[in-house]
């Protein structure tokens, strides 16, 4: 078993290098006595959504705060651009689970706020936030408050806020499971039109395989606790269609089946 | 209300009252603070109906409470109590404003000046300080100086324990955000730390005040009657009840309003979306 995975880990160096904007070489991270991650290589490709997807537990959003810069790693180094990531970096943007809004500040404020933090002049600051408020969809709810808006709106408002600091790569940290069922499918289908729009590097960690599967070019599979890569699978689907063709795709299903058994055993 | 239809005389008393309940229920619904007026209307009936029963020679009728109070703000014994009283309140509470919340929120962000300063404070506020404050006399004899100090030693605890345990329990998933848009330490104190600890660190203002109340009382009953605390124990010392009732009603009312315009200070400039919640 160890075999396969040391081999499968070094496959994907190899398939990373191409025109990677984050290369992950070596990466292991343990709290105390717990190994969290072990030494796990990656490259992210420019202008492509990758997901890191596992069963909980296995580090995939601790990996992804470490590229993030958030949490240091206890070994490896993370490049972005080339350059060695040491904290976080205005060429890579957040988007957290919980959406972490400021509870005291209207949606334009929340949009605005990594703008405001470097500085940028009021006026420059809303023409932006606005640009970019108007593209999730969250036209004239500029001056509301979060605790007026629904789950997926909060999370509407998290992407914007990312988006308008004009990062090359985003980081979303299972960003749609506070989110319900229906509005989950809504985002999905706006994430992909907006990956599509936005020519930025995406890197998605989420515990749903059809998730997974639905929105990206890439899946990296990790294995529980140490976290390590299992696998590499780039999902060969046909995106020009509607989203409802997309779900019965066999390609699509087949995939998803593939990772269900490649996780099956981890979940006993 | 059609099944009363039938039922004849008793039946159209009911009605009418359950009529005028109805519209009682729709006008209160439409302006909540009745309720408040309703239940300092209930509290001010039970305190007339204790005074004539009377529960206690020494218990005076609200009507008689509230004639004394006007006679003392007319002839002007009470403003001159508040102005006495109110010295070393408004010094000893803006004392610990300052401080415990600059120490409390320097407590909370370092761990250096939290083992330097917790200690002292929470030694300091299970202390029973009433016991403390003739030791103050001791030390600082009788003038504004030693009443200010019984605020500080009743208000500076709380306060800075507040602050301190709202800097701690911060959201940390909005410091994380807020280092992820590269915001620097001092970005990460006053436009986030402090406004989301802001409630917690109100509450413990608000309780400083009112702690700052009872110190600045404890200290005019225990060190030296002067202001409210003269007023109340002269009138005790005479059995002029009234009055006594009057002035230990009038400096609760002002503690409370002091509370409330606090609140409302706190919605106004820290979290304008509590105006509409």
């Amino acid at each position: 078993m160890s075999n396969t995975v040391r081999a499968e880990s070094a496959h994907a160096l190899d398939t990373g290098v191409g025109d990677a904007v984050v290369e992950v070489t070596g990466i292991c991270k343990t709290y105390g006595d717990v190994e969290a991650l072990r030494n796990v290589d990656l490259g992210f490709e420019r202008g492509k959504l990758t997901t890191l997807l596992g069963p909980s537990g296995c580090g995939k959003t601790t990996l992804l705060k470490i590229i993030a810069g958030l949490v240091p790693a206890t070994a490896g180094q993370v490049r972005v651009n080339g350059r060695v990531v040491t904290g976080p970096g205005p060429e890579r943007a957040f988007v957290f689970q919980d959406f972490a809004l400021m509870p005291w500040a209207t949606v334009m404020r929340n949009v605005a706020f990594g703008l405001e933090l470097r500085g940028v002049g009021q006026a420059e600051r809303r023409r932006v936030a606005q640009r970019y408020i108007d593209e999730v969809g969250l036209s004239g709810f500029e001056e509301k408050y979060p605790h007026e808006l629904s789950g997926g709106m909060k999370q509407r408002v998290g992407i914007a806020r990312a988006f308008a600091v004009n990062a090359d790569v985003l980081l979303l940290d299972e960003p749609f499971s506070a989110v319900d069922e229906q509005n989950r499918r809504k985002f999905q289908e706006d994430l992909l039109r907006l990956v599509a729009l936005q020519n930025k590097t995406f890197l998605f960690v989420t515990h749903s395989i059809e998730e997974a599967v639905y929105v990206s070019d890439r899946i990296v599979l990790l294995s529980p606790r140490p976290g390590r890569v299992s696998r590499i699978i780039d999902p060969k689907i046909d995106r020009s269609t509607t989203p409802d063709e997309i779900r019965r795709d066999p390609g699509y299903l087949d995939t998803v089946e593939e990772i269900w058994h490649g996780l099956r055993h981890y979940a006993e | 209300m059609t099944s009363y239809t039938k039922t004849g005389e008793a039946g159209g008393v009911h009605r009418a009252l359950d009529d005028l309940l109805r519209g009682m229920g729709r006008v209160f619904d439409r302006v909540p603070a009745l309720w408040s007026v309703a239940s300092l209307a209930v509290l001010c009936t039970a305190w007339q109906i204790a005074g004539l029963v009377p529960i206690s020679f020494a218990f005076p009728t609200f009507t008689d409470t509230f004639a004394a109070f006007l006679q003392m703000l007319f002839d002007g014994s009470l403003v001159y109590a508040f102005f006495i009283t109110l010295q070393p309140l408004v010094l000893g509470v803006a004392i610990s404003a300052t401080l415990g919340v600059g120490l409390g929120v320097l407590m909370g962000l370092s761990p250096k000046a939290e083992w330097f300063f917790a200690p002292v404070f929470i030694v300091l506020q299970a202390a029973p300080m009433a016991a403390l404050v003739p030791l103050v006399t001791f030390v600082y004899g009788i003038g504004l100086t030693a009443k200010t100090l019984a605020v500080i030693m009743l208000a500076l605890p709380v306060i800075a324990l507040n602050s301190y345990k709202a800097v701690r329990h911060v959201n940390p998933s909005l410091v994380a955000m807020c280092r992820s848009f590269q915001g620097t330490r001092m970005q990460r104190v006053f436009k986030i730390i402090i406004p989301d600890a802001s409630p917690v660190i109100f509450a413990g203002l608000r309780l400083g005040v009112a702690a700052g109340y009872i110190g600045v009382m404890l200290a005019e009953l225990l060190i030296t009657p002067t202001g409210i605390g003269d007023l109340i124990t002269y009138h005790r010392s005479v059995a002029d009840y009234a009055h006594m009732y009057a002035a230990v009603a009038s400096i609760i009312v002002l503690s409370m309003l002091t509370l409330v315009a606090l609140q409302r200070i706190e919605t106004r400039y820290l979290r304008p979306e509590r105006r509409s919640a």
